[in-house]
Order: C-alpha cells, then structure tokens, then sequence
C-alpha cells in the first residue's frame, strides 16, 4: 500500500535568548529527515540557531469554535491587572 | 447546521474580514472561501516549482562562478517558495498528493509566463528583472491578506524575491554595459519578455472573474490594472537606466496622471498560453510530470526505510 510521507511543523529558534517559533511545516519520512529539510526549507538564510520537529499529528489544538468557554472566563478577572488598584497620585512609582 | 445557522456563521466571518482579522485554519469559513483560496494558493505554489524549469535550463552554463552560484539559490529560492505555499495550502484540508495530482492533469493553472522559452543568457536576466518584479508587485500586497498562512508565507517570500530581482537587473546591466553584442542580447531579452511581464498580472479588471470577491475577502488587496500600472510606472525609469528600449510604441509619460500610458496588451496571447498552447506548455509540464513520476520509486524506499527503522526501535524498547 502507497503510504505518503507524513507531515512535520517546524520550530525555530532565531537566537538564543528567544523562544522557539512556529515557522511552517514539511512533509518528510522521519523526524532526522525532518530536520534536514527544515533546515534547508526555513533556515537558508541564518534564521535560527535551533530547530525543533513535531509531527503535526501529535499536536492537539483548542477548537476556535469553544472560546468563548475557554477564554471568557479570563475577561470578566480584571483585577487580574495592576490597572484595578486604585492609588494615590501623590504615590509615583509604584 | 441549518441555514440559519450558516447565515449567522457567516455574517460573523464577514465582520471579521471588515475589522482586519486574519482567519486561521481551525476557525469556520464560508466553502467558497476555503476553495477560492486552495485555488490561489496551489496555482501560486505550482508557479513557483513550475518556475525553478526555465531557470534551471541555464544553471550548468552560467557565464562565471559567480552567477552560478546566485542563480543556483535564486532557484532553490523557488523550491523554497513553492514548499512554504504548499504547506500554507494544506492548512486547508487538502493533501499535497492531490495538490499534485491537480497539477499533474492540468486541472491547475501556473503562472503563464513561464511557458516561454529561456533561449539566452540576456533571459535569466529579464525573468529576475521583470517577472520577478512583475511577482514582487503582485506578492507585497498578499503579506496582507486574510487567511494568517497565506500572510505569513507570503512575509517570507516577498522577503527574499527582493535578492532575486536585483541579481536579473545586476545581469543587465553587465550585459548593456558590455560589447554591442552583449547589449543586443539584453534589447532581445527585454523585447520578448515585456509583454508576457505585464500578461502576468492577470486579464483587465473588466475581464477578470475573480477580482471582486477576492478584493472582498482581502485575498487581493490591488486590482489587476492597479497592479499593472505600478509595474509599468515603476520598470520604465529601469529601462532607461540600463539604456534599452521598451518595446512599445505607444508608451508615453502622461503628465496630467502622473503615470504612463501604454500599449493594446495581446490578450488573445495571453488566452492561448493559458489554454495550453504557449511555446513550452508540454515541455514543462512533461519536465514536471516525469520528475514526479520517476522520484516516486525514491519517495517509496525512503518511507520503507523509516517505517523499518522505527519497527526496530519499536522492537529494541520492548
């Protein structure tokens, strides 16, 4: 049976200090395979310093459709934020 | 979902296309959307691999190391582009091997330009001067658009077209600032691939079935003459600097617009390559077919490989 080449997101991290990226992703055999074409596919120009492959299948992302129960409940939280706190003005650095 | 619901869905989508939000793949999204845009996509993914050919014609007779070393990048350049499309593309539920198999029987378009041949030197010259400019014109306006990997591929591409227009102007002016011959070769170039430069930025805004829902969708952001007209404004100064001659009589320099006027377009030309009856429709898409087909017995082994390699490791844990 023909079995495609399965698929790979590739992240980048473009110095160190900064977190890896999400840049794009490759379809490749296996994840050394992987690592080869992202570096041609995304770095060909010293975008990174280190490379991290995923095969995409063993991502699990959040419905767009359900944020509202995800993220709402965050909204309502504003206390959450320095802004809230009432202080001052004669206080100047706080 | 009932109607509607649909309707609903789709008034929210339409909101949020009005406020410049980017829709991502797992958001909901009209169909039409969905294959306006697979459609996009892949024909500019296609036009991408399907413009590595008539470069790659000149790679191993390059005049000097130098320019072989920078076209041979301007043409993985390409590969490069066409991948970072591809995989854009396939953020919409489409399969590379069906985005090949569109390709592959034609059911897919590419860029018509690349169906002219690349006969001299002077053209890889005239391809990264003009139909990457013509590209570049086409491509800034898509960093833009609405679906984010689109955008974001887009971001990458124009990028790095701005190398590969500079090296085809970098080789006319060698050329114009050579021997007679040289400067012959370049007015020749210039010649056969300004029409087909300006062809490429698609038919005429009254022609153009596409333009108004893609201008809706933000998909487009410049219509096709706008496109055209920029291009135009923007080369001529190019010309004269490299002391060759537009191949058109009636280009003129209209003061009151502040733009050039220019000639009829061929669109009877432009209709025929795209049809499939361009000077090299067949010889690219054979290129392209047997490239697939005889890669395929490679692509298998490699598969065979890891799957082996990963029942090994398998065994080993156990």
């Amino acid at each position: 049976m023909k079995k495609n080449w399965p698929l790979w997101e590739i992240f980048v991290r473009s110095k160190n200090g900064l977190e890896h990226r999400h840049f794009g992703s490759l379809h490749a055999t296996d994840a050394e395979m992987a690592l080869e074409n992202a570096r041609d596919v995304y770095t060909r120009r010293n975008e990174g310093v280190s490379i991290w492959v995923v095969e995409s299948k063993y991502i699990t992302a959040s419905n767009p459709q359900e944020n509202g129960e995800l993220f709402e409940p965050a909204q309502d939280k504003i206390y959450r934020h320095p802004t809230f706190y009432e202080l001052p003005d004669e206080l100047k650095h706080m | 979902m009932s109607e509607a619901e649909i309707k609903n869905l789709e008034e929210i989508f339409e909101s949020r296309i009005a406020r410049d939000e980017k829709i991502e793949p797992k958001d909901w999204m009209p169909e039409k959307y969905r294959k306006t845009h697979i459609r996009q996509m892949s024909q500019h993914a296609h036009s991408e691999i399907i413009g590595m050919l008539p470069e790659g014609n000149w790679i191993t007779r390059a005049p000097s190391l130098r320019r072989k070393v920078a076209l041979l990048a301007k043409v993985q350049d390409e590969g490069g582009h066409g991948l970072y499309l591809y995989s854009a593309c396939e953020t919409l539920g489409i399969s590379r091997d069906e985005l090949f198999e569109q390709l592959h029987s034609g059911k897919a378009k590419y860029s018509s330009i690349f169906n002219y041949p690349t006969v001299t030197w002077a053209d890889m010259g005239a391809i990264g001067w003009l139909v990457d400019g013509a590209a570049i014109i086409n491509q800034v306006p898509l960093c833009n658009t609405s679906y984010g990997p689109y955008a974001r591929a887009m971001v990458r591409v124009c990028k790095e077209e701005s190398f590969h227009q500079r090296q085809g102007f970098e080789i006319m002016l060698k050329l114009c600032q050579g021997s007679p011959e040289q400067k012959e070769m370049a007015q020749d170039a210039l010649n056969r691939w300004w029409w087909p430069s300006l062809m490429m930025l698609g038919p005429t805004d009254d022609k153009s079935v596409h333009t108004e829902q893609s201008m809706k969708w933000k998909l487009k952001r410049k219509t096709n003459d706008e496109l055209r007209q920029q291009f135009i404004d923007q080369t001529v100064p190019q010309a004269e600097v490299l002391g060759i001659t537009v191949p058109d009589p009636d280009l003129k320099w209209n003061e009151e617009k502040g733009q050039y006027d220019f000639g009829e377009i061929d669109w009877d030309e432009f209709w025929q390559v795209v049809k499939g009856h361009g000077p090299c429709n067949k010889e690219r898409m054979t290129a392209r077919v047997s490239a697939w087909e005889e890669g395929e017995w490679v692509r298998d082994a490699a598969m065979a490989y890891a799957d082996k390699k990963d029942k090994k490791n398998v065994a080993k844990a156990s």
